[in-house]
């Protein structure tokens, strides 16, 4: 068989395991993206313990492997939920290890544009009237989601590629179903091209849909160094 | 002068007493005492770093003063009790750079006080944002962003961004000073029109010929007191203080008279 009548033939098997790497990665991706908003407030809003606590968050999960983080919460959530009465798939344990390193990178980006923004936006807010928590849904934060698209893309993609550490946690993922067809079928170096090959093809799908999506969400004079004054 | 204790019940529509700011070492106001009448529009001038923005910034409590107690009407800003929010909205502020909200068009920025600080639906908070527009010539930019908007644009829609929440008072910090000298005029004309229409004005500005022109009274501030206080004819031609003398020439040196 040639090389493309065997991609051919175990498409059908890699895209039905696509459809569990985009879960893992769009499921960590929001989790990250909720949890990742208000660690940036905090640290940068907050008083003085919870930026203490949402900077030693965002310490440990940028400072321990990813894989180690995903292991501990795969073996060591579920039986502490299980005490508590509660059942977690594996799927969602991934999703959670996952999701909260995601929220401690996703932080520092969100952190990095909220700050970037002008205190003049913050005091003219507050000068009409507006109270902190207003300032921030209402003025700040929409600024800084449109200034964090290009830098948040990052972690995106980076994640599309890290929801295959889920293999070891035993997901029937992208990459675990393609080492099992490698391992089956003996055409190893092949098996990985084509799997490669889909991992490229969505992460070019994301990022024009990310560049689409920054050109939507642009406004004059935000994010582009103003020609004026 | 004779304002520095002002008495409670005269109808002021602005009250400071006794007001003190440090920012760490630097002791900026040490104990600035003044008060407004409804419709009154007084000028602040004095050398730069003299406490002048803080002293506005004390008075809506952007900045927090160590001591002293500032009223709106019978009602006191510096109470802990009070909602501040709600007196913040009472006291229109336009700010030296403008500092309209960046992502948003001229008209959301005019519209986003009514909204979402005092609960105006959309149709009537447009409508409303509308005539602020209108109110400073500016109704064909209502959908332009403010980096589409010259300096002189963008400081009439930070006005009427202000007068949108319908203030008590408007406190103003050098609202020309960040313009070309070209559209500095058009930034008056909407302020003079203001004090004309019996807005009460605190306006922090070196623009002596508007200060001649529209103001009831001029405040000159140094060392973070206040040194002087009068009408405007009194203060130019016979200015009590020396210090008044010697600012006075340096001001009408730089911009002129
Ligand atoms: N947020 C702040 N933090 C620390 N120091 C400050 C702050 N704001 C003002 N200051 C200091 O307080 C002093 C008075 O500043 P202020 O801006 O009130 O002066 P000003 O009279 O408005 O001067 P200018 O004419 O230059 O605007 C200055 O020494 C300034 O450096
Ligand atoms: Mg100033």
């Amino acid at each position: 068989m040639g090389f493309f009548a065997f991609a051919w033939s175990i498409l059908p098997d890699l895209l039905h395991a696509t459809r569990m790497t985009l879960w893992i990665t769009s499921g960590s991706i929001v989790l990250g993206f909720l949890v990742g908003i208000f660690l940036a407030l905090g640290r940068v809003y907050g008083p003085r313990p919870i930026r203490w606590l949402t900077g030693g968050y965002i310490q440990f999960f940028r400072g321990t492997p990813l894989l180690v983080q995903l292991l501990v919460v795969y073996y060591g959530l579920p039986p502490y939920l299980a005490s508590l009465g509660i059942q977690i798939s594996p799927l969602a344990a991934a999703i959670i290890g996952l999701g909260l390193n995601s929220a401690a990178y996703q932080a520092e980006y969100f952190r990095g544009a909220v700050q970037s923004i002008q205190s003049g936006q913050m005091m003219a807010a507050r000068s009409v009237g507006l109270s902190r928590v207003r300032a921030i849904r209402y003025v700040i934060l929409p600024q800084a989601l449109r200034l964090v698209i290009p830098s948040w893309s990052n972690e995106l993609i980076y994640s599309i590629k890290y929801s295959s550490l889920a293999y070891f946690v035993s997901l029937t993922e992208l990459t675990f179903v393609g080492k099992k067809i490698a391992l089956h079928t003996a055409r190893t170096f092949e098996t990985y091209v084509v799997v490669a090959a889909i991992y490229l093809v969505i992460v070019l799908i994301v990022s024009r849909l990310l560049w689409m999506l920054e050109q939507r969400a642009r406004i004059p004079g935000l994010g582009v160094p103003t020609e004026h004054r | 002068m004779n304002e520095q204790h002002p008495s409670r019940s005269d109808g002021a529509i602005l009250r400071v007493e006794g007001l003190h700011k440090s920012y760490g070492d630097n002791h900026v106001l040490r104990g600035v005492s003044m008060q407004m009448r409804r419709g009154e529009t007084v000028v602040v001038i004095g050398p730069s770093g003299t406490g002048k923005s803080t002293l506005l910034r004390c008075i809506n409590q952007l900045s927090v003063p160590d001591r002293g107690r500032v009223w709106l009407g019978d009602r006191e800003i510096t109470c802990k009790k009070q909602n501040i929010n709600c007196l913040r909205a009472e006291i229109g502020f336009v700010f030296q750079n403008f500092n309209l909200f960046t992502h948003l068009t001229a008209l959301a920025n005019v519209r986003i006080g009514p909204m979402k600080v005092k609960g105006l639906k959309k149709a009537a908070a447009t409508e409303l944002a509308m005539d602020e527009l209108a109110r400073v010539g500016l109704s064909d930019k209502a959908d332009a962003y403010p980096a589409e908007l010259s300096g002189g644009q963008q400081q009439r829609v930070s006005i009427a961004r202000a007068l949108a929440m319908s203030p008590q008072l408007m406190l103003f910090d050098e609202p020309t000073s960040a313009l070309d000298p070209e559209l500095i005029g058009e930034v008056l004309d909407v302020m003079v029109s203001l004090a004309k229409e019996g807005m009460t004005m605190l306006v922090v500005s070196h623009e002596m010929g508007f200060a001649r022109s529209v103001s009831d009274s001029i405040i000159f501030m140094e060392g973070g007191v206040i040194l002087e206080q009068g009408p405007p004819e009194e203060f130019f031609t016979a200015p009590k203080e020396e210090r008044t003398r010697v600012f006075l020439s340096k001001i009408t040196e730089l911009y002129g008279e």
